[in-house]
């Protein structure tokens, strides 16, 4: 064995213990929550849509980008409480924060909504924090992070307008958005806290219901803890119509740019008999780094992609 | 080329200018588009500068190349190299070597950078060997420590010797610092 890498894995199996107590602290939560635990497909004839996510294609088909659309399924035949800890996959996304393959947990509610959703993350980072020994606060990367619940909550316009200087409920400009989140927005946060910034442009829904309002808004949150993006978390968009005009929309964007798209005819199928539902997807590596105090996600996981 | 294949070390053309790409940070908030904060270098000038890049942008890469050569003499202003394999002589100006040309003697190896046909950088040896020409016998300047004197080499730069160095001694110099590391023989 390469000495460099022998070195390495050594160096990392504290962090390897943190994401084994993380991964095993989920499903006695979720268990104890009377979730069931699913399992579904990584190979799948279609993906979600989505313009900024790039899938790997295998054979005409993808690597699964998200459980969501085969999850949602399941709800549409009638399951109330789902969980899975699901293998992704999203090409080029490569960085301290990111590699391309990494660990999903998405957890549904039939019946909830996204605030609903808030509170159960609320209830499980504390959970796998005291799985983790760390009690109600966590240190990373020198700041304390005060983990009692409630977290505060930040709606996506009030921070755009104090943080930004612009309303993206006006005029919604997509790559100002973007680079604002990250320039102005996520360094506004305080960093002794989570943060749930919620209700974005109706540009920003994705797969999120639109509350009534005006303006409109999406029920969508993000949850932020040191600037760390850890999860995104829906009241789930139920309305067939919608949906399809949205993955229309987006895949004309994907087959444009000469990527590959397939209609996820199945899922659109299932949608009529969804339940409302809130769900979410949070990074499991994130976590993992967080618990851990550890700055790149290279080092909570075994093999990276790069040291393949 | 598409900016999702940019790495560390890429060139890039940015205004007919080339850039080394120093870090790339890669974030994506949320469902948005991905974000490269690059910091490249200007490999003319070395300055850095700070750019971001979405997905879907491109960049124009280029090819610097990197050659083997050996200083052969200096011939006006320009200093005149050798390309081990096509043995083709190329000259660079004061301008281009900088300080780097006060280590340079007939014969030292050295590596250039070229980008389309023009020296970019050139690197030399760690450690280059010298003959000291005029070790002064006094103790010269405030920023001499106690032990070391001023010592002229071949190649006409001055640098901190130990006292016992005397003309004609053959040093090592660390081309990096410009210090003395130690005397290898006498001539």
């Amino acid at each position: 064995m390469n000495l460099d890498e022998s070195r390495r894995l050594a160096s990392i199996k504290s962090k390897l213990e943190y994401r084994a107590r993380t991964l095993a602290g989920i499903r006695a939560f979720f268990t104890e929550e009377d979730f069931l635990e699913i399992d579904t497909p990584i190979r799948v004839p279609a993906v979600a849509p989505e313009q900024f996510i790039a899938a790997y294609t295998s054979e005409g088909w993808f690597l699964s980008t998200s459980p969501e659309l085969q999850m949602k399924r399941l709800l549409a035949a009638g399951y109330r409480r789902i969980f899975q800890i699901a293998r992704c996959f999203r090409k080029d996304e490569r960085g301290r924060h990111h590699n391309p393959e990494f660990t999903m947990l998405e957890w549904y509610r039939a019946g909830a909504d996204y605030n609903q959703i808030i509170a159960d993350t609320e209830n499980l980072v504390l959970f796998l924090a005291g799985k983790n020994g760390l009690g109600r606060q966590l240190s990373y990367q020198g700041h304390k992070i005060d983990l009692s619940p409630p977290w505060p909550r930040i709606t996506v316009r009030e921070a755009y307008i104090h943080q930004a200087g612009w309303d993206p409920f006006i005029h919604f400009d997509g790559q100002r958005f973007d680079d604002d989140m990250v320039d102005k927005i996520i360094p506004s946060f305080p960093v002794s806290r989570p943060v749930v910034i919620m209700d974005y442009p109706p540009q920003c829904a994705a797969l999120a219901r639109l509350k009534a309002g005006h303006p409109a808004a999406a029920e969508r949150a993000e949850i932020f803890l040191a600037g760390l993006e850890i999860a995104n978390i829906y009241s789930e968009l139920t309305d067939p119509a919608e949906q399809v005009r949205r993955f229309k929309e987006e895949m004309k964007i994907i087959l444009e740019a000469g990527r590959p798209s397939t209609w996820p005819q199945k899922f659109i199928e299932a949608v009529p008999q969804m339940p409302p539902c809130g769900g979410i997807a949070l990074g499991i590596d994130r976590l993992v780094m967080l618990f851990s105090d550890t700055a790149s996600i290279d080092e909570v996981m075994a093999f990276p992609s790069d040291l393949l | 080329m598409n900016i999702e294949e940019v790495t560390r070390n890429t060139k890039i053309l940015i205004d007919n200018t080339p850039m080394a790409v120093e870090t790339v940070e890669f974030v994506k908030p949320g469902k948005g588009r991905a974000i490269y904060k690059f910091r490249l270098r200007n490999l003319f000038s070395g300055n850095v500068l700070d750019i971001t890049y979405h997905s879907g942008d491109k960049v124009e890469e280029t090819t610097v190349t990197v050659h083997e050569m050996q200083y052969l003499y200096k011939e006006g202003d320009n200093y005149i190299f050798m390309d081990n394999s096509s043995f083709e002589q190329m000259p660079m100006t004061e301008a281009q070597t900088g300080v780097k040309a006060g280590y340079l003697k007939e014969g030292t190896p050295v590596v250039v950078m070229m980008w389309e046909d023009r020296p970019i950088d050139l690197q030399l040896p760690k450690i280059v060997e010298l003959k000291v020409v005029e070790a002064s016998a006094s103790l010269k300047g405030a920023t001499i420590t106690a032990q070391m004197k001023e010592g002229k080499l071949e190649t006409g730069i001055t640098i901190g010797v130990p006292a016992f160095i005397k003309d004609g001694d053959i040093i090592k110099v660390d081309t990096r610092t410009g210090t003395y590391i130690e005397r290898v023989g006498s001539k």
